[in-house]
């Protein structure tokens, strides 16, 4: 099994898709003959000719339309959005008729499509090339929403993205693109949803996705010195959620921490605050805590931009907060 | 024409410094240049008044510093410091300058039109007598936004001028694969408005043009579009490599880019001038790099600020 970096196991996942699906077309801009502003459709243009693969003008609205069109008709189209801050451009597509395809037709239609995108801050990235924009998009019934934060989950949430009946939108990270790790290229693709704990412990739960990641992993190191073990979860899938392993690890710890990149208010993190609250009351021995990037745009100043975002320091005193919290 | 030449000239030096900043590490994130395009600039505000409004792209430096903005605060700006302009918050792709006429860059690709024409009615109202001018580039003409922005300019008689910068590229994707007509003018008659083509490396053609269309939206006849075409001597962004330009593109653009045609055409005395401009212009760049360098770096605890009034 290979070491990869995330980018080279979204190119190979995509490799995949194109040869193992004849049904599947990927387009967006820049990507056939550049192979993508970040790599991630290198060589693929070389491989499968134009007809498979094809750049589009700029025009998010009209390609996202189009993919569903093409997906309602028999294709399993991959389209791809340079920045996920540029999806705002097309959220009449996704919002109004990509996500409501199935249901408005009462179950006769489908569309199955994939939207990759990337997100989040980089040093000197301005707001609008920052967005974390996943709740924007889990507010809305009818898409299934992922986010990879290893290059094996990158390659395995391709795959069974492409192979969902429904509208997938996976929400990439590129300040993690490269990022390495092994890549299991063989395995049977797996079913969309399912979140992973990623380290044991029984005092604290933490909760991320995405981009926060490797900070909850970092603070789970920091937590250890202390002497206070955290049970860490990839929730990896917004839609589906799996709320049963959040659950099962609250309900042992009796105290959680969320963290995201994404803004507090109105951010993921509530969600599962929420449910949280209402499914694992009994055992809670501390408040739920979010640890996310205050309600505010990102600025360019590297200086600014980190004094905003959440890290494994942060993380971790929240942890601690909780692990002494006295009712 | 000393005059055209040093305004070109601060331009070119500027993005040329701004370049070794980014290399050096003292500017974060991604830069894009208009290295080769700055005759567009430069002769399009050549024809405006200090009141009048413009609006540009990411690649809108030579905009600003055309308009009359800072150096020191853009670089400033663009190495995350606590300038006057927009106190780090905006950096290279999208800071503005309302009191110097710069309605502002923007990075999403289009966006800049419907704004700039919201300044263009906020004069038609007022009946200020401004215009305003929205430049984008060749890319940005197949955004939805860019043609329901002429249509709208076009029945709203607004006092608008679109320029778009040709440059054939849209990042590393070339403009014949994205449109099937030849030119980008010909959208013009469809919205019922002027439409113009230009050679963009020519200041004085750009200015005949420009003054055609400023007197015409100053009359209250409506917006003109205006196609200049030009080349980058750069990539699309600091880092990009350019493997997608044929052979001889850019040693073609090189030739053709507006300091070096009027170096070509300038007599021995002339010529002797330009040196002595290159050489103040470069000693007021480097001013203004010691100038943004000697500014403080934000506060952390105003990071939260400006969100709300
Ligand atoms: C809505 C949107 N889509 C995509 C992008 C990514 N992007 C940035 S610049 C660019 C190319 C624009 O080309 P053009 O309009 O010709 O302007 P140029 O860069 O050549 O000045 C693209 C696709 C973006 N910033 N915004
Ligand atoms: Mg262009």
């Amino acid at each position: 099994m290979p070491e990869l970096r995330y980018i080279q196991a979204v190119n190979a996942a995509l490799r995949w898709s194109l040869a193992s699906h004849p049904d599947t077309i990927y387009f967006g801009e820049d990507v056939a003959l550049p192979g993508g502003p970040f790599g991630a459709t290198k060589g693929l243009y070389d491989e499968f000719g134009k007809s498979r693969i094809f750049d589009t003008p700029i025009t998010e609205q009209a390609f996202l339309g189009m993919a569903l069109g093409a997906s309602l008709t028999g294709l399993r189209p991959i389209a791809e959005i340079m920045y996920v801050d540029f999806a705002f451009v097309a959220m009449d597509q996704i919002v109004n008729q990509i996500a409501t395809a199935r249901y408005a037709s009462g179950g006769r239609n489908k569309a199955p499509l994939l939207i990759r995108a990337q997100q989040g801050f980089s040093p000197g990235s301005c707001s609008q090339h920052s967005h974390s924009a996943e709740a924007y998009f889990a507010h809305t019934p009818g898409l299934r929403i992922g986010l990879p934060s290893t290059p094996d989950d990158a390659y395995q949430m391709i795959r069974s993205g492409v192979q969902s009946d429904d509208p997938v939108l996976l929400l990439e990270t590129r300040m993690l693109y490269p990022t390495k790790g092994i890549v299991r290229l063989d395995t049977a693709v797996e079913d969309i949803g399912g979140a992973r704990t990623i380290r044991a412990g029984k005092d604290v739960t933490i909760v991320s996705w995405g981009s926060m990641v490797p900070s909850a992993l970092d603070a789970a190191d920091v937590l250890t010195a202390r002497g206070i073990e955290a049970d860490v979860i990839d929730l990896r899938w917004l839609s589906p959620l799996d709320m049963t392993t959040v659950i099962e690890s609250v309900s042992r710890t009796g105290r959680l921490v969320i963290t995201h990149e994404a803004n507090l208010t109105g951010g993921f993190g509530g969600e599962i605050a929420a449910r949280c609250a209402e499914e694992a009351f009994a055992h809670l021995k501390a408040p739920i805590v979010r640890i996310a990037t205050p309600d505010v745009h990102f600025p360019a100043a590297p200086s600014l931009q980190i004094a905003l975002l959440p890290n494994a320091q942060s993380i971790a005193e929240a942890a601690t907060r909780l692990v002494g919290y006295q009712k | 024409m000393e005059n055209t030449f040093r305004e070109l000239c601060r331009i070119r030096l500027f993005e040329e410094r701004v370049l070794s900043l980014k290399e050096g590490g003292e500017i974060p994130g991604s830069v894009h240049l208009c290295n080769g395009q700055e005759a567009i600039p430069v002769g399009v505000l050549s024809t405006l008044e200090p009141t009048d409004w413009v609006s540009a792209t990411y690649r809108g430096h030579g905009w600003a510093i055309a308009r009359g903005v800072s150096l020191s605060q853009l670089f400033a700006e663009f190495m995350g410091r606590e300038s006057d302009l927009n106190s780090g918050r905006a950096g290279s792709p999208f800071f503005s300058s309302l009191k110097d006429g710069f309605l502002g860059e923007n990075s999403i690709v289009g966006a800049g039109a419907p704004i700039a024409a919201g300044a263009a009615l906020s004069a038609k109202i007022k009946a200020t007598g401004q215009v305003v001018v929205v430049s984008f580039g060749d890319g940005a003409v197949n955004q939805g936004v860019v043609p329901e922005t002429l249509n709208l300019a076009a029945v709203l008689d607004l006092p608008l001028i679109f320029i778009v910068e040709n440059n054939v590229y849209s990042e590393m994707s070339p403009i014949k694969d994205m449109i099937r007509s030849t030119t980008l003018v010909e959208r013009a008659p469809a919205f019922g408005i002027p439409g113009v083509s230009v050679d963009g490396n020519d200041v004085q053609a750009v200015a005949d043009a420009s003054y055609q269309a400023v007197e015409r939206a100053r009359a209250g006849k409506g917006p003109t579009l205006i196609e200049a075409k030009t080349a980058r001597l750069v990539g699309h962004y600091s880092g990009d490599a350019q493997q997608y330009r044929p052979a001889g593109d850019l040693a073609q653009a090189r030739l053709d880019e507006p300091i070096a045609r009027l170096k070509l055409k300038a007599n021995s005395d002339l010529a002797a001038q330009y040196k002595a401009i290159e050489d103040e212009v470069a000693i007021e760049i480097e001013e203004a790099v010691m100038s943004a360098r000697a500014m403080s770096t934000p506060n952390s605890t105003t990071a939260k600020d400006h969100v709300y009034a």
